[in-house]
């Protein structure tokens, strides 16, 4: 597969190392009164979508930027690749 | 002044170099390097601050610049490296650490890294048995992080066409310099 | 329009009697003809069965073979039936050999593509004693019983007369082929190309196609499995515009060679077709030659990026079956008539033609110009027309060949029903073209039926950025196939924007496809071949049926048709036709199967490339590894890191004396050992503390500069991650140090928090693994060792330096240096370093300065010791599954603040009273063993799963207690000191007493490492 890096321009995904989906990023709040829920959810749970999904994929051979990737699972098709951390920041991640 | 021999990345008191089929795969143990990345919020100070220590601007995104003494090549988002000649800037992260301040955080890389630099005119064909870098499209200037013989270099286009330097780890460098060689005499 | 019409003007001249051959082949080549693309004039020297033969440079194995009259050129896989040529190129599944000796012998080898050189040995396979006499041609006395379904039918039962009695039988029956059983001697590439327009096959499209996109100055590729360029043009005899079929390939060629920014690649077989434009092609560099170059690889495993690829991979002819379809000697017209214009070779002075289409006539039409007589056409429409200057037969059918090692006799039933037989050595069949979809279907594409030429034509879009042209796509005359190529390329570049129109194309040959479908001869009760390498007939596709395997993947299965290495690019047609039949249902309603990559076969060198023996992956090496080259190290992998295990002194017979005396010496006195493996981090920022107390489950924050402290990293989940030391160098400065095997995930790891859950905290990451050669000096002499190596300005004092200490300072006279006082053996202990440059120095002075204290270098083992012997957790015991609670560090995970884990961690289930704790044991009989990976059993319950109590993780021989000791998790061990407990393992019949001990056997209340 290619992934289109923002900065980059297309590059192999053999250069990159794929973690999971990009729920990933919406770590829970360890203060919230249902914490330990959240967590559990967070860590175990996922939405066994086939078609789109959005997937966290690291440069690792490269950059080293953390992209958000947005695949199909039927097709490979790669439709939207970006920084995770501006998708991070989009999330409401800033500090 | 201390009294430690320094040894190159292949236990040579002397670089190596091999001429090949026309090309010419020298090892280059004779550069400082420096990584600089600048912090949050400061990245305009810490780019200007680079600049009036090199004499240049950072480079853009995949791109390496050079000025004598210094040359810096981008490694990431706000990250470059900085290399200058190992002799008189033997403390370089030293220097760039007080050129920039709390602007940057600077981290000496010098011995890191082995720089092979690969030289003659089938440059392309031996890459090409290396990495997937594009090299054909690489103008002077160019760099790139990218796999080479399973090891993540660096890759620079010092002159289009006729010479890159390959930046990789250290503690490898006789299986980088065994791949460089065998992809020379396989492609010449 | 006939083919005269078609020939008039354009066709090659050609001698019209057969060839006075050359003085060298004359004598041995009884079926060389005159012309063809071969060196007539030079004669080459080959063996087949140890018999000597010559060919001309330009031939392959089996056109040679085909010139000295030799048509048995195998043994089919299953019945041993004797098998000749049936094609002329990859698509082959009879002509299978050996080539080469020695190492180089490679098995399975198509003698259709297999270059003719100098010296070239080869061997039929699959046979015993000899070709013409095979003592397993038994088989074929029993084919009724050996049909489709044999295997699963007669091999169940008894279950018992498998694994000793079946499967030896069988496996020495199976396969083809030997191997050699020796290395290959011989080297392969990986490469990677990128281009704007990657063309497949160099036929008339193709070249159309590449010549187009190479003037209008795109990057072009363009690779052909063939030696030669020209596809089907080599075959055939009409010409191109003013010029033969022959030159003009040979000045597109020219043409295309002189242009920079393409690159002609034959020899190249584009295999497979993958993600998002990329292909992967082998380029066989060197099999035409005896051995390669010096230097040179065999073959080049190419990884190619294209933009847009254009698939011209022309059309491969189909068969019709009929009864003994498969003697040597009868094969695809096509074939015929490539051996004849190609190769001047024919299979026979007589042959014949056997065909349902007009494009079977013209191998009788070249056949015939070439000097060889053809007894008869025999096509089975009854309105066939005339076209060759022969004898037709329409309406006709081959009912039956006879010949028992080749052709002799061919049975024809006549349109009136009557039967002829009809002398010949050699009948070319054809049954029309498939156009070749195999790329197509590389990601599960499905072909379309094409009622106008009765075969199956790509589907649209069935890869994305991939269109086909000329006779893959259906277009099968040769106007069309330039005529498309050129098109579909400017049509592929104006989607990468770039704007160029269709070149001049010149005159050719545009006959439309005539064709009635036909497929086999309905005629007695004999074997009609369908897949000639499974030896599949039309009679096991009607048993399948009969046996209910209706779908035609379930027929592939069972039947076995289609597999191996041709995948039935010339078989897979005919079964799904009859199927059709049998079902009552339309082809296209039957389905299709569909192929997979590689195209062709890849030998098992070529996916390894490079990377294989000592060259597998690449070595990291420390930087006083030269110096334990000198002193007697042996070495461990650990990932790519080659480090010292121990290091042998004279005398020492076993390592344990060696691994001994290195820890006795350490606890004496003092030892080095090279830890520069060990992740190296730097952290820096303003933010760099609060990082580090996220990712870290312990508190950071308020280390002091100048201190360093021990590290745990949890997973999410709460399971132990990583562990290791960070010192803070400034205030917003820090290095970390993580486990040699784990760098690399805990840096993705970390750039993860910094970047996704964390992306506005101002801290920096770099790795600095190898910037810093790293020693630990451990041992009651430390101190007093490294006072001689740091510059005296730098006190070294327990006040001065104290326990957990860090600091930037100098030695040996001024060079830079980092120091830690921290310790993984027990002892008093510091860690140094120094840029590595200066590593191989540093550790021969640091030798050279302990001399006075008897210092030793110790290695791995010596380490490991000493860390079971402190009760330090390491890689062993950090197994995924352990928390923090297990290793005993339960309170050190700060739940004031929230780091990575922390909130998992206090899972009730993690939490239970009865948790594992890491413990230390000791057999309770002193000569007993502790062994790592035995399960602990309390006395006295059963040894099974339910009553396992937990496991050792860790043993080893301590020198110092003069027993064996081990560490690993016990159920609620901390409370369970003293108890004897069982460690078994009952696969290994392991069961001995041990006691709980605390896990620090060594200086339990830590005054060494204070001292």
């Amino acid at each position: 597969m290619i992934i289109n890096h923002p900065l980059l321009g297309p590059r192999d995904a053999q250069e990159f190392t794929f973690l999971g989906s990009a729920s990933l990023i919406d770590r829970p709040d360890w203060q919230a009164e249902d914490a330990l829920e959240q967590f559990s959810d967070y860590t175990y749970l996922r939405n066994d979508t086939g078609g789109e999904n959005r997937e966290l994929w690291f440069h690792e051979a490269g950059d080293r930027s953390w992209l958000v990737v947005t695949r199909n699972t039927f097709t490979h098709e790669i439709t939207n690749v970006e920084m995770a951390s501006d998708v991070a920041r989009a999330r409401g991640r800033s500090k | 002044m201390h009294d430690l021999k320094p040894i190159t990345p292949l236990w040579g008191t002397v670089a190596q170099v091999d001429n090949i089929g026309g090309m010419r795969i020298s090892e280059c143990p004779d550069w400082a390097l420096a990584s600089v990345a600048s912090r949050r919020g400061k990245e305009d100070a810490a780019a200007a601050a680079a600049a009036k220590f090199l004499g240049f601007d950072l480079p853009d995104v995949a791109r390496c610049a050079t000025k004598e003494p210094f040359a810096a090549f981008w490694m990431g988002p706000h990250q470059w490296m900085i290399e200058a000649p190992h002799d008189t800037h033997e403390d370089l992260a030293a220097q760039v650490t007080a050129a920039v301040g709390e602007n940057a955080s600077v981290t000496e890389q010098t011995d890191g890294w082995v720089r092979f630099d690969l030289e003659g005119p089938h440059c392309h064909s031996v890459l090409e048995l290396l990495c997937n870098a594009n090299t054909r499209a690489m103008d002077q200037g160019a760099a790139l992080r990218t796999q080479l013989a399973h090891l993540g270099c660096f890759l620079i286009c010092r002159k289009t066409g006729t010479h890159f330097s390959v930046i990789g780890p250290r503690s490898s460098a006789g299986s980088l310099r065994n791949a460089l060689i065998t992809a020379v005499k396989s492609a010449t | 329009m006939t083919y005269t019409n078609r020939a008039d003007g354009s066709q090659i001249n050609q001698p019209t009697a057969r060839a006075q051959t050359g003085a060298h082949s004359g004598k041995t080549q009884v079926n060389r003809l005159a012309g063809g693309q071969i060196d007539q004039q030079s004669s080459i020297n080959f063996s087949f069965d140890g018999k000597q033969y010559q060919g001309h440079p330009g031939d392959t194995l089996a056109s040679a073979l085909l010139a000295n009259n030799v048509r048995l050129m195998a043994r089919s896989f299953k019945y041993h039936r004797p098998r000749g040529v049936l094609t002329s190129d990859s698509a082959e599944p009879n002509a299978l050999v050996e080539l080469r000796t020695g190492a180089r012998q490679e098995p399975n080898t198509r003698a259709t593509t297999a270059e003719l050189f100098d010296g070239l040995v080869a061997k039929s396979q699959n046979r015993s004693p000899s070709l013409k006499y095979d003592f397993m041609a038994i088989n074929d006395r029993f084919s009724n019983f050996l049909t489709a379904g044999f295997y699963y039918k007669t091999f169940m039962w008894p279950v018992s007369f498998w694994e000793k009695i079946y499967e030896p039988i069988i496996r020495k029956a199976a396969g083809l082929g030997s191997l050699s059983l020796e290395e290959d001697p011989d080297e392969y590439d990986k490469g990677f190309l990128h281009c704007d327009l990657l063309v497949v096959g160099g036929g008339p499209s193709g070249l159309s196609a590449a010549l187009t996109a190479g003037r209008a100055g795109a990057q072009v590729i363009l690779a052909d499995e063939d030696y030669l360029f020209g596809g089907r043009l080599n075959g055939e005899t009409f010409g191109i515009g003013e010029q033969s079929g022959q030159d003009w390939v040979a000045a597109t060629v020219a043409e295309l060679h002189s242009l920079p920014n393409v690159r002609c690649m034959s020899r190249t077989t584009v295999n497979g077709a993958y993600d998002h434009g990329i292909y992967s092609a082998v380029e066989r560099v060197s099999d035409h030659l005896p051995v390669p170059p010096e230097g040179k690889p065999r073959q080049i495993l190419w990884r190619i990026y294209s933009k847009r690829t254009l698939l011209c991979a022309g059309a491969i002819e189909r068969p019709i079956a009929f009864e003994n379809n498969d003697r040597p000697g009868i094969m695809l017209a096509s074939a015929m008539r490539d051996y004849a214009n190609r190769w001047a070779v024919t299979a026979a002075h007589k042959v014949a033609i056997f065909t349902n289409n007009d494009d079977g006539h013209r191998t009788a039409v070249d056949l015939i110009a070439k000097g060889v007589k053809v007894a008869a056409v025999i096509d089975t429409r009854a309105d066939a027309p005339r076209i060759a200057d022969c004898e037709l037969l329409a309406g006709a059918q081959v009912i039956d060949t006879s010949g028992r090692l080749g052709l002799k006799f061919i049975k024809v039933r006549l349109a009136d029903g009557s039967e002829r037989s009809i002398e010949c050595g050699a009948l070319g069949v054809s049954g029309g073209w498939n156009p070749n979809v195999h790329m197509t279907c590389h990601q599960r594409g499905r072909p379309i039926w094409n009622e106008q030429i009765s075969a199956f034509v790509p589907g649209e879009d069935s890869i994305p950025g991939m269109t086909v042209a000329g006779a893959a796509n259906g277009d099968f005359s040769t106007a069309a196939a330039l005529e498309t190529g050129s098109a579909q390329a400017v049509a592929a570049l104006g989607d990468l924007g770039i704007k160029t129109s269709k070149i001049d194309l010149p005159q050719a040959e545009d006959a439309p496809v005539n064709i009635q479908p036909f497929w086999h001869v309905r005629h007695g009760k004999g074997r009609a071949w369908l897949d000639q390498q499974n030896d599949v007939t039309v009679k096991d596709v009607k048993l399948a049926h009969q046996e209910n395997y209706r779908s035609v993947e379930h027929l592939k299965r069972y039947t076995t048709l289609g597999m191996a290495t041709d995948q039935g690019k010339t078989s897979n047609m005919g079964g799904l036709a009859i199927m059709a039949e049998l079902t009552g249902q339309s082809i296209p309603e039957t389905g299709t199967t569909i192929f997979r990559p590689p195209y062709s076969p890849v030998a098992m060198g070529t996916w390894g490339g490079r990377a294989r023996g000592k060259d597998f992956h690449p070595v990291r090496e420390t930087p006083s590894h030269k110096w334990a080259l000198e002193n007697g190290a042996s070495f461990v992998e650990v990932g790519n890191w080659l480090r010292v295990q121990w290091f042998s002194q004279p005398g020492e017979t076993h390592w344990r004396e060696s691994v001994d005396r290195e820890v006795r010496a350490v606890r004496a006195s003092v030892g080095v050992c090279d830890v520069t493996t060990l992740g190296k981090i730097d952290i820096q920022g303003t933010d760099a503390a609060p990082f580090l107390n996220t990712v870290y489950a312990n508190a950071f924050a308020k280390l002091a500069v100048g201190k360093t402290r021990y590290g745990l990293m949890l997973r999410e989940d709460g399971n132990a991650m990583d562990d290791g030391t960070t010192a803070r160098l400034s205030e917003h400065h820090f290095v970390m140090t993580t486990t040699t095997a784990n760098a690399v995930e805990v840096y993705r790891h970390m750039e993860f928090v910094r970047q996704c859950l964390f992306p506005d905290m101002d801290v920096q990451l770099i790795s600095t693994t190898e910037a810093w050669a790293q020693y630990a000096v451990a041992g009651p002499n430390s101190r007093k060792l490294l006072q001689k190596i740091v510059d005296p300005e730098f006190d070294l004092s327990n006040e001065g330096f104290e326990f957990m200490a860090c600091r930037e300072i100098t030695v040996c006279g001024g060079l830079r240096a980092r120091l830690f006082r921290i310790s993984f053996s027990g002892e008093l202990a510091y860690e140094i370093a120094v840029p590595t440059r200066y590593g191989d120095a540093l550790f021969r002075r640091i030798m050279e300065a302990g001399k006075e204290f008897d210092v030793v270098a110790y290695g791995t083992e010596a380490l490991g010791v000493m860390r079971i012997e402190k009760g330090h957790a390491a890689g062993n015991e950090l197994n995924g599954t352990i928390t923090a609670l297990n290793l005993g560090m339960g309170r050190m995970v700060s739940k004031k603040k929230d780091s990575i884990g922390s909130t998992m961690s206090e899972r009730e289930g993690m939490n239970l009273p009865d948790a594992l704790n890491m413990v230390g044991f000791k057999p309770v009989n002193s000569a007993d063993k502790v062994t790592a990976g035995g399960h602990l059993m309390t006395k006295g319950t059963p040894v099974d799963a339910e009553h396992d109590q937990g496991y050792v993780t860790s043993a080893c021989y301590s020198p110092i207690l003069n027993s064996s000791i081990g560490l690993g998790f016990l159920k609620d061990g901390a409370n369970r000191m003293g108890e004897i407990v069982s460690l078994v393992s009952p696969v290994t019949n392991l069961n001995v007493d041990v006691e709980v001990v605390n896990p620090q056997f060594v200086d339990p209340e830590g005054v060494r490492v204070r001292a």
